[in-house]
């Protein structure tokens, strides 16, 4: 990574938000809902990076955090009548509180099998869904009522159920954590994390605490993956338990590594791409998972880097 | 029934659980303890068995013994060529990176899963058994079928061994687990081993899934929950430990039928996934496995 003035990464970033949001004005109605979600699970997708792109660790259960938030927010509404803003948090407290509990113990591993625990855990906490299902639907999930779907600030309200406010709400989520991980990445805390995953017994050797290094920043992604989760389940209106099993844990890598691993932009353009490609060939076939499954071989065959990856490494070195 | 009857039918039916599950941990253990790839595509090796099982029965008619005969021979050949097939063509160019290896696999088990659902259905069918002669015990009737699959496992599991601990091949197999590097240096093809042994892990999975199918159905999805329990046991018995694998099958087996029997079969599922995560979090070597190297 070359060092290159801060001003020229800040602005590009700055142009895609600027470009997601006249967007909105442009595209028509079913692709302004689509990318409205394309930028929710994109959250997710950057949640997911910021561990394994930058810290190297490959969770096979992000699942989890992504549906702690969207349980914690959804069931706040439901069960406990909370309003939106209150939810959201409380979805987001939820995931950061599971991050910690599961990187205290997830972490004293290493290699395959921080990958298994991680899958193992996340297992359990689907089993849990489905086994306390009075409460939380179980298989069938819940839907999230419209009435209680509103963000009052005084006398106005703002409907979520409205496509312009919840593509704004979304947009506004993605450009606080795009912001944030970038921030983040060019921070002296992003160096360590670069470190550890470039060599952890180096990075030690030099006076780091790897240890709780490490646990920020599984803290930091489960926070982001549950405010995308808890974000899903008021924009969306559905809490169902498919969002915890396996699948959801899987794709967040494909779309992480698709796009390029440890790119600030890449889980954005590889959720874009995946979501596209399976649009696009669902017209054809129903067998989508065929794709996912020719695609993540591939990708890890011929294009380890992914999209934006590549673009970095051949043409451009500062790109963040 | 009372109490005692009752367990012991829990009992046997976590055998008949054991002796499949034994079986292809035997593949995942085996793949993971000589080349270090975790093969999340290993449930649906267990899958293709079954469906092909099916496919076989359905194709040859006649007597039920005939069909299935032919499907323990021929399934577990079909899944070991494209097994060895997947191994050349992904595996082998990934130089068996741990992480790019996992991710291979996951893509492999979307892509079987797909198409065994697009060519056999959404549908689970049953495979008639061989034979249906039924033990009458003084308290309730059991099926021979059952009793005989658990020898067979048994009989497959001593043959293994043997395998492994008297035959130049088991000693090869037991050279490149040991230090590939090293073997390779006294003219052991490793690249060939390993193919061998991939191919041999999913043939031990379909194996087992044949000996299922006629208790359970052949379903698309039914290689799930065999991946997970597999993963269970090869843990808890110690990554690439074949005796522990074994006590770890009959361990979990047996609990698991137990629970289920007395319980609901979800609590059992989470109480099991759950130590087992701790075993991995607080003994990485398993229970019966010694300290890695």
């Amino acid at each position: 990574m070359s060092e290159a003035s801060p001003a020229k990464a800040y602005s590009l970033h700055l142009g895609v938000i600027a470009l997601l949001f006249v967007l909105s004005f442009l595209l028509p109605e079913y692709y302004h809902g689509l990318l409205a979600r394309i930028m929710v699970l994109a959250v997710f997708a950057m949640g997911y990076n910021m561990l394994f792109g930058y810290v190297g660790l490959l969770s096979l259960g992000h699942a989890m955090f992504f549906a702690a938030g969207l349980y914690g927010a959804g069931l706040a509404v439901i069960q406990l009548g909370w309003g939106v803003p209150l939810a959201f948090l409380g979805g987001i407290g939820c995931g950061a509180v599971l991050a910690l509990l599961i990187g205290l113990l997830a972490l004293r591993t290493t290699g395959v099998a921080f990958m298994i625990v991680t899958m193992m855990f996340a297992q359990v906490f689907y089993l849990l869904i489905l086994y306390f299902a009075t409460w939380t639907g179980g298989d069938q999930g819940m839907v999230v009522p419209q009435p209680a779907r509103v963000l009052s600030f005084g006398a106005t309200s703002l409907e979520l159920t409205n496509p312009t406010v919840r593509y704004m709400t979304a947009l506004a989520l993605f450009s606080i954590v795009l912001l944030a991980t970038l921030a983040i990445v060019r921070s002296r805390y992003g160096r360590v994390l670069v470190a550890i995953r470039e060599n952890e017994e180096r990075t030690k050797m030099l006076g780091y605490d790897t240890f709780s290094n490490k646990l920020a920043a599984v803290v930091i992604s489960g926070t982001i993956c549950a405010a995308s989760g808890a974000a899903y389940a008021l924009l969306f209106g559905y809490v169902g338990s498919n969002f915890a099993s396996v699948q959801y844990s899987i794709l967040p890598l494909l779309w992480v590594l698709l796009g390029g691993a440890a790119t600030t932009l890449g889980p954005l353009i590889g959720t874009l791409f995946m979501y596209y490609v399976i649009d696009i060939t669902s017209g054809y076939t129903s067998a989508y998972l065929l794709i996912v499954g020719i695609a993540l071989i591939l990708l890890v065959l011929f294009f380890p880097k992914g999209i934006l990856g590549s673009i970095r490494q051949r043409w451009l070195g500062w790109l963040p | 029934m009372h109490f005692g009857p009752h367990l012991l039918l829990a009992a046997l039916e976590g055998l008949v659980t054991s002796a499949v599950l034994a079986l292809t941990a035997l593949g995942l253990s085996l793949v993971f303890g000589v080349m270090r790839v975790v093969n999340v595509a290993h449930g649906e090796f267990f899958m293709l068995g079954a469906v092909l099982a099916w496919a076989i029965t359905t194709a040859i008619g006649g007597h039920p013994a005939l069909g299935f005969l032919a499907a323990l021979v021929i399934a577990p050949l079909i899944v070991g060529a494209i097994a060895l097939v997947a191994e050349r063509l992904v595996l082998r160019r990934l130089n068996y990176n741990p992480e790019a290896t996992i991710v291979a696999t996951i893509g492999m088990l979307y892509i079987i899963q797909q198409l065994a659902l697009t060519f056999y259905g959404p549908e689970a069918r049953p495979v008639e058994p061989p034979f249906s002669y039924r033990i009458l015990l003084p308290w309730f009737g059991y099926s021979g079928y059952k009793l005989s699959v658990i020898a067979t496992s048994a009989l497959l599991l001593i043959a293994t061994w043997l395998v492994l601990t008297r035959t130049k091949i088991g000693l090869i197999m037991r050279a490149t687990q040991y230090d590939s590097e090293t073997a390779q240096a006294f003219g052991i093809p490793v690249g060939r081993v390993y193919g061998g042994v991939f191919a041999l892990g999913a043939m031990a999975a379909a194996i087992a899934a044949v000996l299922i199918v006629p208790i359970s159905q052949a379903h698309y999805l039914m290689g799930q929950d065999p991946l997970l329990l597999s993963f269970i046991v090869v843990i808890i018995g110690g990554l690439g430990s074949l005796r522990g694998t074994v006590v770890a099958a009959v361990l979990i087996g047996l609990s698991d039928g137990i629970i289920s029997m007395f319980f609901s079969p979800t609590l059992a599922k989470i109480i099991a996934t759950l130590l087992v995560a701790m075993v991995l979090v607080f003994r990485p070597q398993g229970l019966f496995g010694t300290a890695s190297r």
